[in-house]
């Protein structure tokens, strides 16, 4: 198998390598792990931006202005742009590469479409490998777009450094604002669609929120509220100029590693998560399974028993771990 | 976690026509087929669907032509996959492509070559039935070229990595 082969020419700038790569990735392959493990030691460099926003903010359009103008900085950039898996035919499109035309052609940008394949948050369970891939291949910023996000898909915050809110005007009252979720996670918020009327008092309102946040208000880092309009290319520049702050922020602050830290100590519990449920379904047979749920149903055992039996039986709980 | 492997379509409207209803209801077709299809919009030149198929790994192109300018693009569409190492890629066309030009067409490998009224049933078995088995069985058929001189250069030349 020529993977060796196949991560050294991603390194290297192949592009057909990288995208090889991510469908590998994407479709879990059995030798994904050890090119994981490779391009994980070569990576750490690129800037990680996530954009997340509900259908229809203008996400891929804002992502199109922003990559012309990085690339203006002589910056090289990949994007990973995620839309919906339908959860009725397993099947996707992909549309975002419609509003980056603009980009085609350029060596120094490279899109890939995912589709979310059936997990929540905004992201496909792949996509932190994806960005992965990407960061070793030498890109200087990935940028994520996530799926068009209601109020709690918040996953990106595990799988970016930066996350870019984008809102429009006329989006509901304040009270929608102030519920839980995606206005919690910005570092910067932008107002996109600045060309219409009402942006101003988006802005206000999102200040006078931002402004009761205690905790915000200590951080040193200043939530900025940008009006872009992706359309004319308004307050794209000074997003770019945003984006490079809070990452120096982030590096002053000391942030930079303990944001890569948790991402990391997440990352860690999901894969052990997954792993543990391997073993479960190793382990414990469909009838072994079906005897227990009988008991639970007949009420011969609660639920919570009949858990710790098969604890045990995976060598956890409490007691000292079981013969295999 | 390992999914079964999902089949990915580039779907493109090469050239200047803008009629893409007919791309767009394929494209619903085979995401409804369970198939994960990337629509590039209209207005394509062979570079930004080569380029698009690269990036997407896709299994199949499928381009829908209208406008009559199929022997000026799909020969450039072939040249440009080949000179960039792409030959696992299953490539389709359908739209309004005259009997006459169809071997020409063929012979350039590209197939299916759907014209009107060809059922929507007809066209997702066609990509099931046709995509390379090789990528199916998520084999890597090795990439017969590197990547070409002019994008190795670009991304040499490029400068060193700043704190952007």
């Amino acid at each position: 198998m020529a993977n060796s082969d196949l991560v050294a020419r991603l390194l290297g700038g192949d592009r057909r390598a990288l995208a090889r790569v991510v469908t590998l990735i994407e479709n879990g392959a059995p030798e994904t792990r050890a090119i994981l493990a490779e391009l994980h030691a070569h990576g750490g460099r690129a800037h990680i931006v996530g954009f997340t926003g509900s259908p229809g903010a203008g996400k891929s359009t804002l992502v199109t202005q922003l990559a012309r103008e990085l690339r203006r900085r002589n910056l090289r950039l990949a994007v990973v742009a995620v839309d919906p898996t339908s959860p009725f035919t397993g099947g996707a499109i992909l549309g975002d590469r419609i509003r980056m035309q603009e980009l085609a052609g350029d060596p120094n940008v490279f899109i890939r479409s995912m589709a979310s394949r059936g997990n929540l948050g905004g992201l496909a369970a792949a996509t932190r490998d994806v960005v992965r891939a990407l960061d070793a291949a030498g890109f200087d910023l990935v940028i994520i777009e996530t799926v068009g996000a209601g109020q709690a898909e918040v996953e990106i915050v595990r799988a970016a450094q930066t996350v870019v809110v984008v809102t429009v005007p006329g989006m509901g009252d304040d009270i929608q604002a102030i519920k839980a979720g995606i206005l919690e996670i910005a570092d910067i918020f932008v107002v996109n669609k600045a060309d219409r009327p009402g942006a101003d008092q988006t802005v206000a309102e999102l200040r006078m929120l931002l402004s009761l946040d205690a905790q915000r208000n200590e951080r040193a880092w200043r939530v900025p509220i940008l009006k872009t309009s992706a359309a004319t290319g308004e307050g794209v520049a000074e997003l770019a100029d945003k984006l490079a702050a809070h990452l120096a922020s982030l590096k002053e602050t000391g942030q930079l590693a303990s944001r890569s830290g948790r991402q990391a100590r997440s990352e860690m519990l999901a894969l052990l998560h997954q792993a543990l449920l391997e073993r479960i379904a190793a382990t414990i047979s469909a009838d072994e399974w079906n005897r227990l749920i009988d008991e639970v149903v007949e009420r011969e055992k609660d639920p919570y028993t009949a858990a710790a039996e098969l604890a045990r039986r995976v060598g956890l709980a409490g007691a000292a771990p079981a013969e295999a | 976690m390992a999914d079964e492997r999902k089949i990915r379509v580039l779907v493109a409207k090469p050239g200047l026509d803008g009629h893409d209803r007919g791309a767009k209801v394929i494209a619903r077709a085979l995401r409804d087929a369970g198939m994960e299809v990337i629509y590039t919009g209209i207005r394509q030149t062979p570079q930004m669907i080569v380029e698009a198929a690269i990036q997407e790994d896709v299994d199949a192109i499928l381009m829908s032509i209208l406008s009559g300018a199929h022997m000026a693009i799909f020969p450039k569409v072939m040249e440009q996959l080949r000179a960039n190492g792409v030959d696992d890629v299953l490539v389709m066309a359908g739209g309004i492509l005259p009997d006459e030009d169809l071997p020409a067409i063929e012979a350039l490998g590209i197939k299916g070559n759907f014209g009107p009224g060809t059922p929507m049933s007809a066209i997702i078995e066609y990509v099931r039935a046709n995509v390379y088995p090789d990528r199916l069985a998520q084999a890597l058929p090795p990439l017969t070229r590197a990547a070409p001189a002019a994008d190795a250069k670009a991304v040499a030349g490029q400068p060193e990595r700043s704190a952007q």
